[in-house]
């Protein structure tokens, strides 16, 4: 990838960050490696979460993104990632034209409240993302 | 004299309104969903397991369908120890008098597998505490100790549970407390627990050390709580926060 | 023992697309927990989750420690021929674990 490719992905990946409390360094390693070049466009995937969670231990999230699933034109991957868990990223689901439809859903731990994003990677190598803030409250009577 | 009759009358007729409230309305749709679906719910898990152990160790006198309407009606007397007991502590009974068996540990993934199977095998049925007056006193001692205040927050059961339910604590919501749902998934557990490892937190909430497991502490309240949550649906397994 | 519930349809007519339900008894030690004696509770977590469809793989995620216990994930697939389905979980300290689920497909 030349220089220049670079500093325009890179000037994207920058405008694409909220403007306080930016996203940090290894989330942002993160997309990129999962991006593998394409700068991460928003819409065509939504991400099902709570926005305030029962508890952050288990938290059910599901991931749907438009697709016909074709063999021409399908979802290869599907990544969640996050902001403040000591690992950046969650799940990295793989489809496929046999997939039929591109939804798939798991529970997930979440040690704060933070940013959650799902990913989707493209045949046509286009990565389309979906951002959620998610508040995390601990639980009150838990064991000693 | 002459306001007794109104008074009365105020009264009953604010008991024909029921405000109770089972945990599970307090929780959010996609934890209801947990609960509510069975291909979400992971104490499908253990349910599964007591399906097995029950076939394997408790079908030789016991149909599974003759558990419908058990669950409901614990704890109840046992004649033998002239005293209530639990469900998972008749299901050692039954093992250790009966079967000749070694009784399961307290709080053990067996023993609540079974008490799962049990009290799943009572789900949608109301609680039904036992008609028994020999049950009395043991009930008012557990009714004593959900208003008795203790730990270093100095808290008891019915300052939270019966003064402040839909409040929060420390942002949790605070449900009603009623028992609906044992043996349960609890999301910060990760795990699946009886109603005496939940009321150990409880304690451990308010600063207080906790019961042990088995205590007569425990099994007084457990009737209390019951008998607070007469006539409520049994909802085992329940997934809770 | 380690035990698995995989929840999938019976039976679906060519072309359906089914949704597969997995979930697997297991702690997901993240390794970040204290032992209460001073060290962490070492990791030990399920890390992939693949999906056969008659020794064709059609599925796979890879998980992390952020995937809570007794992980559950649910997916689809296109219901093309009568056959088995096989899921197989692996992850840390050699975990391997499979569960087969027939599929007849009209």
């Amino acid at each position: 990838m030349n220089a220049a490719r670079r500093i325009v992905i890179a000037g994207l990946g920058t405008m694409l960050l909220r403007p306080a409390g930016a996203a940090p360094e290894t989330l942002r390693v993160a997309i990129e490696k999962f991006a593998a070049g394409a700068a991460p466009q928003t819409g065509r995937v939504t991400l099902e979460i709570a926005p305030l969670v029962d508890n952050g231990n288990v938290v059910p999230v599901t991931i749907r993104v438009a697709s016909p699933m074709t063999a021409e034109d399908h979802v290869r991957a599907i990544a969640l990632f996050n902001e403040h868990n000591p690992n950046t990223e969650m799940a990295i689901f793989h489809l496929g034209p046999r997939s039929g439809r591109a939804t798939v859903s798991t529970r997930v731990r979440l040690a704060t409240s933070q940013q959650i994003v799902a990913l989707a990677k493209m045949s046509d190598g286009s990565v389309w993302q979906h951002r959620v803030d998610v508040i995390v409250t601990l639980a009150a009577c838990i064991e000693s | 004299m002459r306001f007794v009759p109104f008074v009365l009358v105020a009264v009953s007729l604010a008991a024909v309104a029921d405000t109770r409230r089972s945990g599970f309305d307090d929780m959010s749709p996609a934890t209801q969903a947990m609960q509510r679906d069975d291909e979400q719910n992971p104490a499908l898990l253990w349910l599964k397991d007591g399906e097995q152990r029950f076939a394997a160790d408790c079908a030789r006198c016991h149909a599974p369908a003759s558990m419908r309407g058990v669950a409901v009606r614990y704890p109840a007397f046992d004649n033998v120890l002239a005293r209530p007991v639990t469900l998972a502590e008749r299901i050692n009974l039954c093992r250790t008098r009966q079967m000749k068996a070694a009784p399961l540990a307290p709080e053990s993934a067996p023993l609540l597998a079974l008490e799962m199977v049990v009290a799943n095998a009572s789900r949608g049925l109301p609680i039904a505490p036992p008609d028994d007056a020999r049950l009395g006193p043991f009930r008012e001692r557990g009714r004593e100790l959900f208003f008795r205040r203790q730990g270093q927050l100095d808290f008891s059961c019915a300052q939270c549970h019966d003064q402040h339910p839909g409040g929060r604590l420390a942002g949790s919501p605070i449900p009603q407390g009623h028992p609906t749902g044992y043996p349960i998934y609890r999301l910060e557990w990760q795990d699946v627990g009886s109603l005496q490892r939940r009321l150990r937190n409880c304690m451990s909430g308010v600063r207080a050390l906790p019961f042990d497991y088995g205590a007569p502490e425990f099994v007084a309240l457990e009737l209390y709580l019951m008998q607070r949550a007469a006539g409520m649906a049994l909802e085992t397994p329940a997934v809770r926060p | 023992m380690t035990r698995a519930i995989v929840f999938a349809p019976k039976s679906a007519r060519r072309g359906d697309v089914i949704e597969i339900r997995a979930t697997i008894q297991h702690p997901m030690e993240t390794g970040y927990r204290w032992d209460g004696k001073g060290g962490l509770v070492g990791r030990d977590i399920v890390s992939r989750l693949e999906c056969r469809y008659e020794g064709e793989l059609v599925f796979a995620v890879d998980l992390w420690q952020a995937i809570a216990a007794n992980p559950m994930v649910s997916f689809f697939t296109i219901a093309t021929t009568s056959g088995t389905l096989e899921l197989k979980w692996t992850g840390d300290h050699g975990f391997a674990h499979t569960e087969t689920a027939a599929l007849t497909v009209e």
